[in-house]
């Protein structure tokens, strides 16, 4: 498998290249801040038509990574959808595409910012979920132990090239944003480099995911 | 109306002035609907543009708009309305006179839409965003003329296709609205007039006499230019004592980062002492409105400069204009030359100063242009449509439209004459609902078609984000710099992002001739702090790198043909003496390639003279190609002649890469994902209107904001490679900055003669290419690799390299 493999509070866990993280033992699969919907929000809220294009992106991106797995559980870390208006509005193929990848797996939709509330496309809704060792959240809490989060859209930049990128250190792991219009934070921020502890890595996603220092 | 009022030739008489003779000619074409003046900087130009108008205002039965004066310029707005009320002033005319661009203050704004001024005076933007008002009507009541200022310059922007849209919604509310338009002396004065020209109406061409041809040279310095490099460095103590022996000499450049280094140079030359100025568009606003004031006032002894001068402003004294580096382009260079010299009938002075040895060549084929008269300029091709789609937008913030009128007036812009239907209601459709492929869209469409057929915005609210995105002029990813704040926060210019990205704090670089130290990064801005010791990085700024012009191409090629160049300095004679030699001169009916081995590698160096930007091009679909055939390239780079390519496996059989098809076929995939072309498309997108740069309220780390506008082209690419902002993209970068166009020319020129070389060693024209800017690796799996080497040598140096299991 193309990942990165390393141990969180004892639980072993894969980083993949595309963003996504995996836990075999499990057979759990966590994705971060989908934005579900995200073109389509920006146009109701009067900004210009972007391609609307990104779901079925995600989707298909999605798709292709379970497929890779073959993933028993899947947990949506918040955010799945741009707003609760977005996860009404989604249209008829891509409702189907979501309902085709939720058949026959345990799904769970971890609150967000954006979407506190979404509609109901079936699977199972937590403010936030304890799974093994491991805490999962949308939005890191300072002090936590063994937490698995997302919200920020971390990405790292090496060799003049930023990349969406995992923050890993001996308490918690930020996942980068999986959906296809999503922006990221630099990892150089403020709120990240105080969030994480001094020897931190960020994890690359890309071809093949790469650890490097976090750099702050 | 030919009879100038007494009021006005008394003036003149007391001045102890004379109307020139086109100043006449523009008074009895007065009530021609379309007249285009070409004079000479220097012609009394804006006055023979005025002058109607100051006449038929003189009686003061005017109510409201009389005229608008449209400059590319703020400050040449600014500029001429205090040189025109002093006049007014002076004759007691009645005439109210006022100006409107960005700067001005939202109160005066809103007065001038109320209770317009006779004249008023400003820019191609701030005129589309006056026709975006639903008051536009009552506004422009009454407009009778029009003058276009620096037309030649508009005519080769979108800011004069803007112009020009906005010029048809003002002839469809001013039915007998007269046109003028001002120019510099052109290549084809007729294809500027059927730019100006309401469609299909005639424009009359008025010529000035061009006065006295130029006095012009190639500076003779004691020591010989070297064989490569731009920064003209040999040359400064020579354009120190011509500095020294005129009263003002402006010294040109043709790219921001040449101007800081020479000017930088200059000054550790500088022994006297004597005032020299830089002003490029990258320095802060604030400072070049200094160096602007000081050189009216006379007090600056030279200003080193870029473009940000060929227009306009009437710089005083200037005796002497030194251009450094070869012109590129003729027509620039006769622009430039005019800037010396502002009295009418007295010959302008100019020195050109070669940067390298190859650029000797380059100057004198210029300089014997110039004599000829022969001027170049490539034909612009028809109206951009992201222009079109944002004027429709433009068109719905005024209020609702009917799409066969708006069709109609938009046709009668001389660029959009050839519009077809199917191509308008495209951009119609783009508007609408974003002309995705798929119509997941209807229910939030941007504009709708009301019961009576027109067309409206859906959310009313959308004319302010509209309104702030208005304009085609594109800044790249620029940062502001200034001094750390408790050192006195001073704005010194602007910098790439890019380049800022490269930055790491106690380097060092120069803007505005100083050099600073990276500091940090605070709001968006970059924050230096002065430090002249540490030999500073070379900033990249945004600045145009122009291609030469096929013309003086041709040239250059007609020169090698001669058996010997008595014209030439000797060194470079010399030169090509060699070359002939070893290896042979480039022809224009043939392509030449020579292959050698350097310094462990293989070479190969194509001259196609095909221009800074097909040469480019050339080398990507090269590269390409060769890893194909296993010729494992390793980089490139490109000059305006040639594209020298280093690698593994010498090129034996040149014939399959030069394959039109295959080049095609590498343009629309490898090319399609190339950086270049999503340049491209942010441009189009933003334009169109489909990336804001300006949201209402915004959050200032618009994390959430911004959209990467890359994202948005590769799902395009990806899920709708045929929407319209794709074929814009296209259409840009094939004749900008892919410019396939010259390479089909090219092989076309060529016929399939390819004279391969093979030599031992490198030839006197391919060694100046070994030491280019620019070299362009050729990526491909070495980058990851590259990628994993780095991270694992920073794991091991940080000591976290066991931490990750």
């Amino acid at each position: 498998m193309n990942g990165f493999d390393f141990t969180l509070a004892g639980a072993r866990l894969t980083a993949l290249g595309s963003g996504a993280l995996w836990w075999p033992e499990q057979q759990a699969l966590c994705v971060s801040d989908l934005h579900l919907g995200k073109s389509e929000r920006h146009a109701r809220r009067g900004g210009s038509a972007l391609p609307p294009y990104e779901t079925q992106d995600t989707l298909s991106r999605l798709a292709a990574v379970l497929d890779g797995t073959n993933a028993k559980t899947v947990l949506s870390l918040g955010d799945s959808f741009d707003d609760d208006d977005a996860s009404h509005a989604l249209p008829k193929a891509e409702q189907n595409l979501l309902a085709s990848l939720m058949q026959g797996r345990r799904w769970i939709w971890v609150e967000g910012n954006h979407d506190p509330s979404p509609a109901v496309f079936g699977g199972e809704h937590a403010a936030e979920l304890k799974l093994g060792p491991l805490v999962f959240r949308h939005i890191a809490v300072p002090q936590a132990a063994a937490e698995v989060s997302g919200h920020y859209h971390p990405k790292a930049r090496v060799r003049g090239t930023s990349r969406p990128a995992f923050l890993l250190d001996q308490h918690r792991l930020i996942l980068p944003a999986f959906g296809t219009y999503t922006g990221g934070l630099r990892s150089t921020d403020p709120v990240l480099t105080e969030l994480m502890e001094p020897n931190a890595l960020a994890l690359l996603t890309g071809p093949r995911p790469t650890a490097v220092p976090m750099p702050r | 109306m030919s009879q100038l009022p007494g009021i006005i030739t008394d003036w003149f008489a007391s001045k102890g002035w004379s109307i020139h003779p086109h100043q006449h000619v523009m008074l009895e074409q007065a009530s021609a609907p379309c007249t285009l003046l070409i004079a000479p900087t220097g012609g009394g130009k804006t006055m023979a543009g005025f002058l109607p108008t100051l006449a038929e205002l003189a009686e003061g039965s005017q109510d409201g708009l009389h005229t608008l004066y449209v400059s590319p310029l703020k400050a040449l707005a600014a500029d001429i309305k205090r040189n025109l009320r002093a006049p007014v002033e002076e004759m007691g005319l009645p005439i109210r006179i006022d100006d409107r661009t960005g700067d001005t203050p939202a109160s005066r704004k809103k007065r001038q839409r109320a209770d317009p001024p006779h004249i008023l005076l400003t820019t191609p933007e701030s005129l589309a965003l006056l026709t975006s008002y639903e008051d536009a009507a009552r506004t422009f009541k009454g407009l009778k003329r029009i003058v276009v200022d620096e037309i030649h310059a508009l005519a080769e922007s979108k800011r004069g296709d803007q112009l020009m849209l906005a010029l048809a919604r003002l002839q469809t509310l001013c039915p007998g609205l007269r046109r003028v338009g001002l120019s510099a002396t052109v290549d084809d004065p007729q294809a500027i007039a059927g730019y100006l020209a309401c469609h299909p109406d005639p424009c009359d061409i008025v010529q000035a006499d061009p006065g006295p041809a130029p006095d012009i040279r190639m500076l003779e310095t004691g020591n010989a230019p070297p064989w490569a490099g731009g920064g003209a460095a040999y040359a400064i103590p020579a354009v120190m004592e011509q500095i020294k022996a005129h009263r003002t000499t402006l010294i040109f450049h043709n790219t921001r980062a040449q101007a800081e280094i020479f000017f930088h140079n200059l000054w550790l030359a500088n022994e006297d002492a004597l005032p020299i100025g830089i002003h490029h568009g990258s320095l802060d606003r604030v400072q070049r409105e200094r160096v602007e004031a000081a050189m009216v006032r006379g007090e600056l002894r030279a200003i080193v400069c870029t473009g940000s001068l060929d227009l306009g402003i009437d710089w005083g004294d200037v005796d002497l204009v030194i251009q450094i580096g070869a012109p590129k382009n003729v027509k620039r260079l006769v622009q430039r030359i005019g800037r010396a010299n502002h009295r009418y009938n007295a010959p302008s002075k100019a020195l050109l100063v070669p940067a390298n040895r190859f650029e000797v060549v380059e100057c004198r084929a210029a300089l014997e242009a110039v004599r000829e008269g022969d001027l170049d300029g490539d034909p612009r091709g028809p109206g951009p449509r992201d222009v079109l789609c944002q004027h429709i937008l433009i068109a719905a913030c005024a209020g609702p439209f009917d799409a066969d009128e708006l069709y109609t007036e938009m046709t009668q812009a001389g660029a959009y004459a050839g519009l077809s239907r199917p191509a308008f209601d495209a951009c119609l459709e783009f508007c609408a609902t974003g002309g995705y492929a798929l119509k997941a869209y209807d229910q939030w469409q941007r504009l709708l078609q009301r019961p009576d057929g027109r067309w409206q915005l859906r959310d009313p609210r959308a004319t302010q984000r509209i309104r702030m995105n208005l304009g085609t002029i594109q800044d790249a990813d620029l940062m502001k710099v200034r001094l750390k704040r408790s050192r006195g926060g001073k704005p010194l210019g602007e910098i790439e992002e890019a380049f800022a990205a490269t930055l790491t704090p106690g380097d060092t670089f120069l803007i505005g001739g100083q050099t600073v130290r990276y500091e940090g990064l605070r709001e968006m801005t970059v924050e230096v702090s002065r430090n002249p010791g540490k030999k500073p990085k070379i900033a990249v700024f945004s600045g145009t790198k122009f291609a030469t012009s096929t013309q003086l191409s041709t040239r250059i090629l007609e020169m090698f043909k001669q058996d010997s160049w008595p014209a030439l300095p000797r060194h470079t004679a010399d030169w090509l003496e060699l070359q002939r030699e070893v290896s042979e001169l480039p022809r224009a009916g043939s392509l030449l390639i020579e292959s050698f081995p350097h310094d462990s590698r293989e070479h190969t160096c194509i001259y196609g003279f095909a221009g800074r930007n097909a040469q480019q091009t050339l080398g990507l679909l090269l590269t390409k190609r060769m890893e194909e055939l296993g010729l494992d390239p390793l980089g490139f780079v490109a000059t305006d002649y040639a594209t020298l390519i280093w690698g593994l496996e010498a090129l034996a059989d040149p014939a399959p890469l030069f394959e039109l098809h295959a080049l095609r076929d590498g343009l629309d995939g490898w090319l399609a994902g190339n950086a270049v072309m999503k340049r491209a498309f942010r441009g189009a997108a933003t334009i169109a209107g489909l990336i804001e740069r300006n949201t209402p309220g915004a959050r200032k780390n618009g994390r959430q904001a911004t959209f990467s506008s890359d994202i948005l082209y590769d799902t395009l690419r990806k899920y709708d490679p045929d929407h319209l902002l794709m074929d814009i993209t296209r259409e840009e970068a094939l004749r900008g900055l892919v410019d396939f166009g010259r390479i089909e020319d090219m092989i076309a020129r060529i016929r399939g003669r390819i004279t391969l070389k093979r030599l031992e060693r490198i030839s006197p024209l391919a060694a100046p290419l070994l030491l280019e800017v620019g070299k362009v690796p050729v990526k491909g799996a070495a980058e990851e690799k590259l990628l994993q080497r780095e991270a694992e040598a920073l794991m091991q140096q940080s000591g976290l390299a066991g931490l990750a299991q």
